[in-house]
């Protein structure tokens, strides 16, 4: 049995912070606002999606401590435990001098209206802490998740690649004090699981989140809150009790087994991202194109896959590639082929007590082909209209031996086109191959019309990607590709 | 007083200072209107919304409403002392609180005051509405077909013998382009604050671009004068024609609470709220009929404006008038006849946003262009140039006002060289021969935006300046600052006018208490309205002050002249604040009201004629870009723009406001898509729905420059030209090298006809249908 405290602990920029009282659905927005009056980040959008209430987190990992940009509208307080959150109002020195980050933005017209900037600088801040020189992909990577309107982003693109010449990285404080800042957060890590008002619960290890979630099974299990976090703000949802489960770094684990990746289901994005694509390269761009950084920072592998939507952009990959679910409820384990998961809209093969625990992704054999597209109104951050995944084994004849085809927009689930796979197996894999199958879209989905895409658009589009597929596949089609110097 | 020489004090006017604000925004000090530190027993209020697009209010049940935990009460219509209407048109169709009816989703019914704004929120969505549906509608042509019901008067523009023309033209194009709407997105929401006064005093912090009229509203609904109202607004989180008057209604209700209580009220909507209930950017659909010849030169243009206004009239005269005198761009029109229908729709009621209508009006214009090229085969450039205006002749616009300035041609020449306009064209048809799946496209479009309020009384402005006896300026004027750079270009003008550094004149929060019965900061007319306003004020203590150095030196006000730091005389020189300490010591007043009237413009709306416009701002863009054929995704590759700004007050600033018009205009036009459900709900009203552009969307070839050469024939303030709206326009390349790169995929032989935004799905359904016909 774990030992329980009732407090949550955390570093706010160089004031140590215990908090006994506290609501699970308090963000950290708003208490930064209206409990700290802390007025620097700013509430644009209350979704995520703008970054202008972006802050840094930081949290220990290998004996580090790593610094991501979040959207504090959308985290929550008690997720924090052991943290140490940077806002904007802890950029300027002692003196009052501004920060490099700062000074760049200002030489460089980076602000007009400003409501945007102490977001944009604390997304540069992150940037530059781990790259301080960046290209202009890094810099319009980094800003994926800052919406401004006033600038058209260029003065700030042009502050971003000028900041080194303003301060490196070791000249900050951060930097300075990281020794002493990691032994705060190590005594406050302590092994003791959180627990205020029976409504927030911090597990201290993954065996003990499995049997508090197994004793209480109608809790709300929030990892990145990139989805949760919307239950609240937007629709004013009560989500006590509430299980956090982000810090745990037994779920953040990345293994690679024989023949297979498997990730836990804490994994954020952005800590996928280097394995992923070293084992997956085609899976880098649309990797790049989910979300924001900030909310690749906190969203997590698990989390896209257990919330079961039609639209989350890593089942359609998964799927194609055969990926098996690990699904955990107490000590009880369970196996599943991740596509058997999403069983209707809305509902999942997950019992009461059950969570994700892993998800396993075999390696693409020798000579299969694969490829992914995510197909979205404006380029990145966005929400896919449709993402279709496809896989194809060849013979030695050339004849299409297995194939996996997955989409996620098309329908109520992220659903394999059966119809279309049956149509291309022990076919030659050529384009009247192709064209034939490609009819068959309509028969294995329905699509409907929304604010994203119409129907029709989406079933063409569909058909069109596997004629892409396939010309990709023999080396005549270029992809779409943004050109940087 | 000091014998020596003059100092040398850098000029200010002219040069690329940076935002005033710029180290405060960085540094998340700079104050917008949540970050003020509340009044103790601030109340907060909520607006509650209609949830059907036309409904008779059956009845509201507000029980649970005002037991909800924090509630202070709920306001209603019958809570407004004065009257219940905030129409900036004076038409009396905007109620705060709508009565016995809702005429779109997303119309406040009542607010709720509460404790804390979660509260207020929470029990905002507790009242239980009964509604008696009414038939609906939400699109241009939905209204048209229902009967044309319009919010306000139309206007025709019209000259030559335009049917004559249509039927001796050689060629004719007949068509229609439907254009969608945008919503602001200023990253800062609309906000209000309001702190009771003794007697009928309220003082409101408001978000808006035109204080007076938030002070008129104010005090409509509250009943009692001007006098007693008074609106404060340091800076907004970006405006954009957003709160030109939709931050009226906020204000309002935060003003009511206030008097009612007797207490603070701030009131803050969250985004979908924001974007549910305010109005945005007029959809337009344009139904023309034009008549050219095999050279591609217009011979005459009929041509109809349906515009989507909402339920109220709003701006929306102003707005499609505008649109109406950009029907021309900068294409000469031997015969014309232009007219406008400002529709009802069940939906939010549209008002201003950056450009005004003049955006719709001009990309109509370059649709037939486009479809007189494909017609004719040639390049849309060559057409362009085919109809630019003369400078001489050829040269009267649809509404009788000569264009006396125009400097088009020099402008797309100079564009076309130096992108390497006809080498880049020749690649990309190359290109496009060889790639069968991606296919490129480029265009060049020229921008021509008449520079002046239409309501030809909304030109004047007003300045207060003060110089304190230690030689310190107080620079107040009417204008606002949403982020575009005016408070910094008046400054310059003020500390180049005494000749003193910036650091001397501080730039004061805009309040109708300082100066008063000023005009919105729009139309592009900030600093040509408010920086000589400054001057004139900076003028007259001038003047006193010369006199009085005149006066202390003995010599007579000839022989002293204002140099850079103070005056100089033959006795010797008098700096600034020496002067300004002497000055007081001998009773010479150091404060001065300024005011400025644009010159020469009239307009007769009755008869469509009159000479609207001070003058004209000129610009141009190439964009190039690649689609994919099989997705209808695409990529902005390159822009080059060549823009006039005349003689720039700050290069830097007037830099910012082109790179973000550019990129704003780009989104309108692209990824912003408005997109109503058949319930008659925007389901667009959110950043996860709503796609702005991003720092990746930016081209990774962006040349912007100014036309240095260029300067205002106007005296306007050094010479310099308005640059608010007229970049926001060069986007339109961006939608005609679309447009090349899906004609391609018919080898150039049918006009796409693109509708806009145009998304992915409207590139792939237009090669489609472009593949469909080329097939026959």
């Amino acid at each position: 049995m774990v030992e329980i405290t009732t407090a949550i602990r955390f570093i706010l920029n160089d004031e140590e912070i215990t908090l006994t009282d506290l609501k699970p659905e308090t963000t950290l927005l708003d208490w930064l606002r209206l409990e700290r009056r802390l007025r620097g980040s700013k509430e644009g959008c209350a979704e995520g999606d703008c970054g202008a209430c972006t802050v840094l987190v930081g949290r220990l990992m290998d004996d580090e401590i790593i610094y991501d940009s979040v959207t504090a509208c959308i985290r929550f307080v008690g997720s924090l435990h052991g943290t140490h959150v940077v806002t904007i109002e802890h950029l300027r020195g002692k003196d009052g001098a501004l920060h490099p980050v700062q000074q760049a933005m200002v030489d460089h017209h980076g602000s007009q209206c400003g409501f945007c900037t102490p977001g944009f600088v604390m997304s540069l801040y992150g940037l530059w802490m781990r790259d301080p020189q960046p290209g202009q992909r890094a810099i319009e990577k980094a800003l994926q998740g800052n919406l401004c309107r006033c600038t058209g982003y260029a003065p700030i693109i042009r502050a971003g690649k000028a900041i080194s010449t303003y301060g490196q990285p070791q000249g900050d404080p951060l930097w300075a004090e990281r020794i002493a800042l990691k032994n705060k957060i190590t005594a406050i890590t302590d092994g003791r699981r959180v627990e205020i008002g029976g409504q927030i619960i911090v597990p201290a290890t993954l065996d003990d989140f499995a049997q508090v979630y197994e004793a209480n099974p109608g809790a709300t299990i929030v990892a990145g809150s990139t989805d949760v976090g919307l239950w609240v703000t937007k629709f004013m949802r009560s989500i006590g009790p509430v299980i956090f489960i982000g810090h745990l770094p037994e779920l953040r684990r990345i293994e690679e087994h024989e023949g297979a990746l498997r990730f836990y289901a804490g994994v954020s994005y952005s800590e996928a991202l280097p394995l992923l694509t070293r084992h997956f390269p085609h899976m880098a761009e649309l990797w790049n194109r989910i979300a924001g950084e900030q909310i690749r920072n906190m969203g997590t592998i698990g989390g896209n896959i257990a919330n079961g939507s039609p639209i989350g952009d890593t089942p359609p990959p998964f799927i194609a590639l055969g990926a098996r679910l690990h699904l955990r409820c107490g000590e009880q384990r369970r196996e599943i082929d991740l596509e058997d998961y999403f069983l209707a809209y809305g509902k999942q093969d997950r019992q009461p007590g059950e969570f994700v625990e892993a998800v396993t992704i075999p390696h693409l054999p020798v000579g299969d082909k694969f490829a992914v597209y995510k197909i979205s109104k404006r380029r990145e951050e966005d929400i896919s209209a449709l993402c279709g995944a496809f896989r194809v084994s060849l013979d030695e004849a050339g004849v299409v031996s297995a194939v996996r085809i997955a989409f996620g927009g098309m329908a109520a689930t992220p659903k394999r086109a059966a119809t279309v796979e049956a149509a291309l197996i022990g076919q030659p894999w050529n384009l009247d191959t192709v064209d034939a199958a490609m009819a068959l879209f309509a028969q294995d989905y329905q699509p409907i019309s929304d604010m994203r895409a119409s129907a029709e658009y989406r079933l063409l589009t569909a058909q069109n990607l596997l004629k892409r597929f396939y010309l990709e596949t023999i080396g005549e089609a270029q992809r779409l590709k943004r050109e940087v110097a | 007083m000091n014998k020596h020489q003059a100092p040398i004090v850098l000029a200010s006017l002219h040069t690329p200072v940076r935002h005033d604000s710029g180290p405060k925004h960085v540094a998340g000090s700079a104050e917008y209107i949540d970050d003020m530190i509340e009044p103790a027993g601030t109340m907060h209020a909520y607006l509650a919304l209609s949830t059907r697009p036309h409904a008779e209010i059956v009845s509201i049940d507000f029980q649970t409403v005002e037991s909800a935990p924090g509630v202070i009460g709920v306001l209603t219509a019958d809570d407004i002392p004065g009257e219940n209407d905030v129409s900036p048109s004076h038409k009396h169709d905007e109620p705060i609180f709508a009565r016995g009816k809702v005429h779109f989703w997303g119309q406040p019914l009542f607010a709720v005051i509460a404790e804390t704004r979660d509260q207020a929120r929470r029990a905002a969505h507790l009242a239980r509405v009964e509604y008696r549906d009414l038939p609906f509608v939400t699109t241009v042509r939905d209204a048209q077909a229902a009967g044309r019901k319009l919010v306000t008067e139309p206007l025709k523009l019209e000259r030559g013998e335009v049917e004559a023309g249509l039927a001796a033209a050689p060629r004719r194009v007949k068509g229609s382009i439907e254009i969608g709407g945008q919503d602001h997105f200023y990253l800062e929401g609309q906000i209000a604050m309001a702190v009771p006064g003794e007697d009928e005093d309220v003082t409101v912090y408001s978000s808006t671009q035109h204080p007076s009229e938030v002070q008129l509203m104010v005090a409509q609904v509250l009943g009692i004068r001007h006098h007693a109202v008074t609106i404060n607004v340091r800076r907004m989180g970006g405006g954009f024609g957003g709160k030109e008057t939709q931050g009226n209604l906020f204000a309002a209700v935060a003003a009511l609470a206030a008097k009612k209580w007797n207490r603070t009220c701030k009131i803050r909507p969250d985004r979908d709220d924001d974007m549910t209930a305010t109005g945005k950017r007029h959809d337009f659909v344009v139904d023309y009929d034009v008549g050219y010849d095999d050279t591609g030169k217009i011979h005459a243009v009929d041509a109809v404006y349906g515009a989507r206004a909402g339920f109220s009239s709003d701006l929306s005269g102003p707005v499609t008038d505008r649109a109406l005198f950009h029907a021309d761009n900068a294409y000469w029109y031997p015969a014309v006849r232009v007219r406008s229908e400002p529709l009802y729709t069940n939906t939010v009621s549209n008002t201003a946003f950056r450009g005004f209508g003049g955006p719709q009006g001009m990309l109509a214009a370059e649709r037939w262009i486009e479809d007189i090229a494909y017609a004719l085969g040639k390049d849309p450039l060559d057409i362009r140039k085919a109809n630019f205006y003369g400078t001489d002749t050829d040269n009267i616009t649809p509404y009788h006002q000569p264009v006396e300035d125009n400097i088009i041609h020099r402008v797309v020449e100079e564009l076309e060289t130096s992108s390497d306009y006809q080498a880049r064209r020749r690649a990309i048809l190359e290109y496009n021969a060889g790639s069968p799946i991606l296919k490129k496209g480029i265009a060049l479009t020229p921008v021509k935006f008449g520079i002046s309020f239409t309501a030809t009384w909304y030109n004047q402005a007003g300045a207060l300046v003060h110089v304190y006896k230690d030689g310190s300026i107080h620079l107040s004027h009417g204008g606002t600052e949403m982020g575009q750079g005016l408070y910094i270009k008046v400054a310059q003008v003020v500390a180049d006018a005494f000749g003193v550094g910036l650091d001397v004149v501080k730039i004061m929060a805009t309040t109708t208490g300082k100066v008063p019965n000023t005009s919105a900061t729009a139309a592009s007319s900030g600093s040509d309205l408010n920086g000589m306003a400054a001057a004139d004020a900076a003028r007259q203590i001038k003047e006193r002050l010369l006199k009085h150095a005149a006066r202390v030196h003995g010599v007579s006000e000839s022989e002293a002249s204002w140099v850079q730091g103070g005056v100089q005389t033959q006795a010797g020189f008098i700096p600034f604040a020496e002067l300004a300490a002497s000055a007081y010591l001998n009773r010479v007043q150091l404060s001065a009201a300024g005011f400025y009237e644009t010159p020469k413009i009239h307009w007769d709306r009755a008869t469509g004629r009159g000479h609207p416009f001070y003058y004209f701002a000129y610009g141009a863009a190439a964009s190039e870009v690649t689609i994919d054929t099989l997705t209808g995704e695409y990529t902005v590759d390159r822009v080059d723009i060549l823009h006039d700004v005349g003689k720039s007050l700050n290069p830097a600033i007037d830099i910012g406001q082109i790179e973000g018009g550019f990129i704003q205009g780009m989104g309108w036009l692209t990824t912003e898509e408005l997109w109503w459900d058949t319930k008659g709900q925007l389901r667009t009203k959110a950043p996860s729905t709503y796609k702005i552009p991003l720092a990746s969307d930016t081209p990774p070839i962006f040349n912007v420059r100014l036309a240095e050469w260029s300067t205002n024939k106007e005296p306007t303030i050094g010479r310099s030209k308005a640059v608010g709206e007229p970049p926001l326009m060069l986007a339109m390349s961006v939608v005609e090298a679309l447009s090349m790169a899906v004609a391609s995929v018919a080898d150039y032989k049918i006009a796409p006809g693109l509708n806009t935004p145009v998304t992915p799905e409207r590139v792939l359904m237009g090669c489609e249908r472009l593949k469909r016909e080329a097939r026959g």
